[in-house]
């Protein structure tokens, strides 16, 4: 019975629990094409996640050599040769959407690739299903034992298993941390007892996720936690990809030996069962596509194998668009691949994509690393000094955004007559002019006096900082000049 | 007529025909109550937080009592956590605070750490202390001077800022305090309406303000010149502010000029000594120098460099040593 019958059920029955007990997968050992595509995409991605924070990458004497850190402490972060403030964060929230729109892009060209290749509950999954193989042997003995009663035998297997879950687990939400910190100065610390309570505390959250998410829940985080399969519906129409069994080549099934009596009579499905057995989320791909499918391609593997072994062609199981299935049916030629790729959807997604990267790569170059800001003192606005001349105070704030002491040059832009001293020197060292040494990788904040000559009227001039001997590393900020005469 | 109870008429558990719920037996005009269970993990919240707030009770003062609430196993108290806090913050600043306390003040602008505690310390002690007159910005009012700027009655120095602060200003009782006396030259009949006038005259002439006038030129000479100078610079020793600068304390127009010579307005400050602690008015003086107009201290009349009686500077009227060194 299917859902929508349960739901339309007769009136005056007792309406249907909205819980279904987890059925366990216990998915068999396959070798093929798309399984070495998933064991190829796992390695990468797992080496990615552990290698990433031991990469060195040489900044000088006065920032990090971790090439990829996200330091909070300090509120910068670092990415090879591009350093990001957190003014700058945009930088980030762009490649956010660029990974989203991405992920629109590779859905609806190749449909759920995201789900079935790369997605971490995926890789984890199926790292963790390789352990249950190692462990407890493929399908029918981990059957076996899931249904044997708890021994001595059984005990220790699962202590073992859920050891190594643990273990993985722990090495999962252990590298988390090192994205954050000096990843060997963070190691050590870590193994001393000496690291911060947040790290510890890290580690064990993600640990304790990636344990029950990764070892336990499984395909239901897929199908009743994840929003995405449920975006992807959006996503996805008659011509993304997707795992399509070829029903019409297929049915009506019937086994080798019911072949042979009656040639005609039954479809290439011979009924094997072998694309549920293989099946990740346990799932029946002969009933068509569904939320469960996350489309891993491992029951086309599965089929294939069976497909070579009774000698009938590959493909009853197989990528196939809803339209390419149409027209299989009918007869008519699949759509070529390049195709399937490049129609004015995926080309729109492409270029809003694109243009984005594009965008953050041209605003990356033309960053400057000179930035000053000006706050006004409000109270009081504005002091009338014994000589008549009237002094207004301010607060700069200068930028230094590269890894080594800048000197700059702060000047007053469009106030006659004025000229400024700072917060530690006298009025009789005032000039039109400042020099400031900024510290490396750092904002100086600097307290500016600056006074003009008696009469002057109230009116907006700007403090202009130059890096010295840097043209183009200059920035302005705009301020007000308050008077007496208002 | 009698009909059936209602209890027959819609016994317990029978399904709702739209909706499939079981109804609870209650209705009213014929409209019934659904059971409509809260959901398990809602309820098992619920008795949670019940479980809780009794522990949480217990462990912290929570029930009230007749004169008081119940204390707690764990002894909290706001007023206990505030207090921890306090000697957490002095003892953090303790080493700050016993440096400030053995630094001479003429020597904090050798040492920027301390000084910028010193300033910080100054800012917050200020909003406390000192805003009430001098306003939250410093700059003052009319009567009340503007601690910002370059123009200072007593001197604006670290060494006289803090003296200035320790011993108040015309405070009675205190033998260092800053002590002057302008004469009410009108109240007290020292000057006719029309010498006041014409000294006023002079006053503004001094800033440009007026066309000179001889004759104030000689009753300023005769009566004021005594303590603001023949040149009207006034005199720190005094507290005898400068008239030729753009600094008027208690007005520029004439009207105002002439009010102050006819019953002057002398302002008073509080010794700050009795009342506050020596490392508090330490930070208070560095904060008032820190506001733009502070000068630099001259080391002639300090006690290692120079003999303590200094000669030919000792202060009159009591006035204490040092004084500042700065020329009007």
């Amino acid at each position: 019975m299917t859902q929508d019958q349960q739901l339309a059920r007769k009136p005056g029955t007792p309406p249907p629990s909205l819980y279904a007990k987890r059925e366990p997968v216990f998915n068999r050992r396959i070798d093929g094409r798309f399984r070495r595509i998933k064991w190829a995409v796992m390695a990468l991605c797992l080496a990615v996640y552990w290698v990433t924070p031991w990469l060195r990458w040489d900044r000088g004497a006065y920032a990090p050599d971790q090439a990829v850190l996200i330091d909070l402490a300090h509120r910068r972060f670092y990415m090879f040769g591009i350093e990001i403030w957190p003014h700058e964060f945009y930088f980030v929230a762009g490649l956010l959407i660029m990974a989203g729109i991405g992920l629109f892009l590779v859905t609806s060209a190749v449909g759920r690739a995201w789900c079935g290749y790369a997605c971490p509950q995926t890789v984890w999954t199926d790292l963790f299903q390789h352990v249950d193989r190692l462990i407890d042997g493929d399908r029918n003995q981990r059957f076996r034992l899931y249904k044997a009663p708890w021994g001595p035998s059984k005990i220790a297997r699962r202590l073992v298993k859920w050891t190594i879950y643990l273990a993985i687990s722990f090495a999962t939400g252990g590298a988390w941390i090192f994205y954050f910190a000096d990843a060997p100065t963070l190691q050590r610390a870590f193994w001393t007892g000496t690291a911060d309570p947040v790290a510890y505390a890290t580690v064990a959250v993600l640990t304790a996720t990636t344990f029950v998410l990764g070892g336990f829940m499984r395909e239901q985080v897929c199908i009743y936690m994840c929003p995405w399969p449920r975006i992807q519906t959006a996503m996805t129409d008659e011509k993304s990809l997707t795992v399509t069994y070829k029903d019409w080549r297929g049915e009506p099934r019937g086994s080798l030996k019911k072949a042979l009596k009656a040639p005609d009579a039954f479809g290439d499905c011979i009924d094997c069962n072998q694309c549920v057995a293989v099946c990740p989320t346990g799932i029946d791909i002969r009933e068509g596509a569904q939320v469960g499918c996350i489309t891993c391609a491992l029951c086309i593997d599965a089929c294939d194998r069976v497909m070579k072994d009774v000698g009938r062609p590959r493909g009853l199981i197989d990528y196939a668009t809803l339209e390419d299935a149409q027209a299989e049916k009918a007869g008519k030629p699949p759509t070529p691949h390049l195709k399937l790729i490049w129609r004015p959807r995926t080309i729109a997604y492409f270029l809003a994509w694109s243009g984005i990267g594009l965008g953050l790569l041209f605003l990356l170059g033309a960053r400057v690393h000179t930035e000053v800001t000006v706050a006004k003192d409000r109270n009081p606005p504005f002091i009338v000094m014994s000589d008549g001349s009237i002094r207004n105070a301010y607060t700069l704030r200068l930028r230094n955004m590269q890894a080594r002491p800048r000197r700059m040059e702060i000047v007053v832009e469009g106030l006659p007559g004025a000229v400024m001293w700072t917060g530690d020197t006298a009025r009789q060292q005032a000039s039109a002019r400042l020099l400031r040494m900024v510290p490396a990788d750092a904002t100086q904040p600097l307290r500016v006096y600056v006074v003009a000559p008696s009469g002057t009227r109230a009116r907006d001039f700007a403090f202009t900082v130059q890096a010295v001997g840097e043209p183009g590393e200059a920035d302005r900020s705009a301020a007000t000049f308050d008077t007496p005469e208002g | 007529m009698v009909e059936a109870p209602g209890a027959d008429k819609h016994p317990k558990g029978r399904l709702d025909e739209a909706t499939n719920t079981e109804t609870v037996g209650h209705e009213w005009d014929g409209i019934e109550e659904l059971n409509t269970p809260l959901p398990r993990w809602w309820l098992w919240t619920f008795y949670a937080t019940i479980v809780f707030a009794l522990g949480y009770s217990i462990a912290y003062p929570a029930w009230p009592m007749i004169s008081r609430a119940s204390e707690g196993m764990l002894g909290w108290s706001s007023r206990g956590e505030l207090a921890s806090d306090l000697t957490a913050q002095a003892s953090e600043r303790s080493r700050l605070v016993a440096e400030l306390a053995i630094t001479p003040i003429q020597s904090l602008p050798g040492k920027p750490e301390l000084m910028r505690a010193a300033v910080a310390g100054g800012a917050a002690a200020f909003k406390v202390n000192c805003v009430q007159c001098h306003g939250a910005g410093a700059a003052g009012s009319k009567g009340f001077p503007n601690l910002n700027d370059d123009d200072w009655l007593w001197g604006g120095d670290l060494v006289a800022i803090e003296q200035t602060l320790l011993h108040g200003i015309r405070q009675p009782g205190d033998a260092a305090t800053r002590q002057s006396i302008m004469p009410a030259f009108g109240v007290d009949g020292l000057l006719t309406p029309e010498q006041i006038e014409q000294v006023t005259s002079h006053v503004l002439a001094l800033s440009g303000k007026a066309r000179p006038d001889p004759a104030g030129a000689k009753i300023f000479a005769d009566n004021c010149a005594v303590c603001h100078g023949p040149g009207g610079k006034g005199s720190r020793q005094f507290g005898a502010p400068d008239l030729t600068d753009a600094i008027w304390l208690d007005g520029s127009t004439r009207e105002d000029i002439a009010a102050q010579i006819h019953r002057p307005h002398m302002g008073v400050m509080p010794a700050w000594g009795e009342r506050l602690d020596p490392v508090t008015i330490k930070m208070l003086a560095a904060y008032v120098h820190s506001l733009g107009g502070g000068e630099k201290f001259a080391a002639v009349p300090d006690a290692t460099a120079a003999p303590a009686e200094g000669g030919a500077r000792a202060a009159p009227q009591g006035q204490p040593s040092p004084t500042t060194t700065e020329a009007p």
